[in-house]
C-alpha cells in the first residue's frame, strides 16, 4: 500500500471508530430514557471493564493461562488491593507496571 | 463589570487545570501503551505521519495496535477498516450509557466530546459525572490531556522504534491492564455490579477462547448488563 492509500484507510477506520461513540449521546442525550434502560446501562462501566481486562490478565495466545509465571495475574491481585485500599488511581497503574517489571527483572 | 469578566476567566482557568490533573492517570497509562503503539507502527513500516495520523484519527488503543499488525502483514484496507469497526463497537454502549449526563449540551459540543471517548476517559467521566454535572471546560481539559498524551506517546515510541526490540522488560504491556483494574474498583459500588463484573470477565474469557476474539466484550458486557436488571428486580422485590 502506499502512503496515500494507507493514510485514506486511516480515516476510514476514524470514521468507523468514531460513528458508534457519536451517535447514541447524540440521539439519546435530549431524551427521557426508560427506567429500565437506564438501570441496564448503569451496569455498563462496571461490566465493560471487567470485560476488557479479564482476557488481558487471564489468557496467552488464545488459551488460559493459570500458571505461577503468569507474571500479569500475579501482578494483579496486589494491583487490585491497591486499587480498592488506596483509591488512586495514578498509584494503582504505577504499581501494576512496577510489580510486573519486578517480576520480570527477578525471575 | 470588568471585575466580573476577570472572575469567570479565573474560573474556567481554574476548569481547565482541575480537568488536566484529573486526567492524568489516564496520561500514565496512555504514555507507555502510546509507547508501545509507536514501536509497533515503526516496526510494521507505517511512515511516521500515518503512524502519528492513527493516534489523531482513530484514537483507540487496542484497535490501533491491531491495525498496526495488519498493516504490517500488508492486509487490505476493507479488513482494516472492518476489525477496527468491530473491535471498537462496544464504545456504542458507553457512548449511551454517558447520553443522560449530557442533557442540555449542543450537538457540536457533543460531536467534540464524543470524539474522544475511549474505555479510559469513559471510566472517567462516568464517574465524575456520576453524581454532579462538572463544567465543560473541566471535561474537555480531560479528553484533551488524554489524548494529547496519547498522541505524545505514539510518536516518541515511534521515534524510539528504531532502537528497541521488545516494549515488555519494563513492566510497559501491563499499563492497559494496571489502567483498567484501576477503572473497574471505583466503579463496583454495590454488590450487584461486583457479581455481574465477575460474570462479564467469565463471560469475556470464554467468549474469547471460543475464538469471539473481536466481539467477547460488547457480547460479555451486554449478557451481564441483562442479567443484573434481572438480578436486581429479584432482589429488589418485597417477599410475600
Amino acid at each position: 500500500m502506499d502512503d496515500k492509500t494507507v493514510f485514506l484507510t486511516i480515516c476510514g477506520m476514524g470514521a468507523v471508530t468514531y460513528l458508534p461513540r457519536l451517535l447514541p449521546m447524540l440521539l439519546l442525550s435530549d431524551r427521557r430514557l426508560s427506567p429500565w434502560i437506564a438501570r441496564w446501562l448503569s451496569f455498563v462501566p462496571a461490566t465493560v471493564l471487567a470485560a476488557l481486562l479479564a482476557p488481558g490478565l487471564l489468557c496467552r495466545d488464545g488459551e488460559l493461562t493459570l500458571e505461577l509465571n503468569n507474571f500479569f495475574l500475579l501482578a494483579a491481585i496486589p494491583t487490585f488491593f491497591v486499587a480498592w485500599r488506596f483509591k488512586s488511581f495514578f498509584g494503582t497503574v504505577a504499581a501494576g507496571m512496577g510489580l510486573v517489571a519486578l517480576g520480570r527483572y527477578f525471575f | 463589570m470588568k471585575q466580573q469578566e476577570y472572575s469567570a476567566q479565573e474560573k474556567k482557568n481554574a476548569g481547565f487545570w482541575s480537568g488536566v490533573r484529573q486526567a492524568l492517570p489516564i496520561v500514565l497509562g496512555y504514555i507507555p501503551v502510546g509507547f508501545a503503539y509507536g514501536v509497533l507502527a515503526q516496526k510494521s513500516g507505517l511512515g511516521l505521519f500515518n503512524g502519528v495520523a492513527m493516534s489523531v484519527i482513530v484514537f483507540a488503543g487496542s484497535a490501533q495496535l491491531i491495525g498496526a499488525g495488519l498493516f504490517g502483514a500488508a492486509a487490505s484496507p476493507f479488513t482494516l477498516i472492518f476489525t477496527t469497526f468491530v473491535v471498537n463497537l462496544r464504545h456504542l454502549l458507553m457512548s449511551a450509557a454517558l447520553a443522560p449526563k449530557l442533557k442540555g449540551w449542543r450537538k457540536w459540543q457533543i460531536a467534540l466530546f464524543g470524539y474522544e471517548l475511549t474505555d479510559e476517559t469513559f471510566a472517567l467521566h462516568s464517574m465524575r459525572m456520576a453524581k454532579r454535572a462538572p463544567p465543560k471546560i473541566e471535561t474537555f481539559a480531560v479528553n484533551i490531556t488524554a489524548q494529547s498524551s496519547w498522541v505524545a506517546g505514539s510518536l516518541i515510541g515511534y521515534i524510539a522504534g528504531g532502537q528497541i526490540a521488545d516494549v515488555r522488560p519494563v513492566g510497559l504491556d501491563f499499563a492497559l491492564p494496571a489502567m483498567f483494574i484501576a477503572l473497574l474498583v471505583p466503579q463496583v459500588v454495590k454488590p450487584v455490579y461486583l457479581m455481574m463484573a465477575i460474570l462479564a470477565a467469565g463471560l469475556s474469557v470464554t467468549l474469547y477462547l471460543l475464538d469471539f476474539s473481536q466481539s467477547h466484550v460488547i457480547i460479555a458486557t451486554m449478557v451481564a448488563a441483562t442479567v443484573g436488571v434481572g438480578v436486581e428486580q429479584w432482589m429488589t422485590k418485597p417477599s410475600s
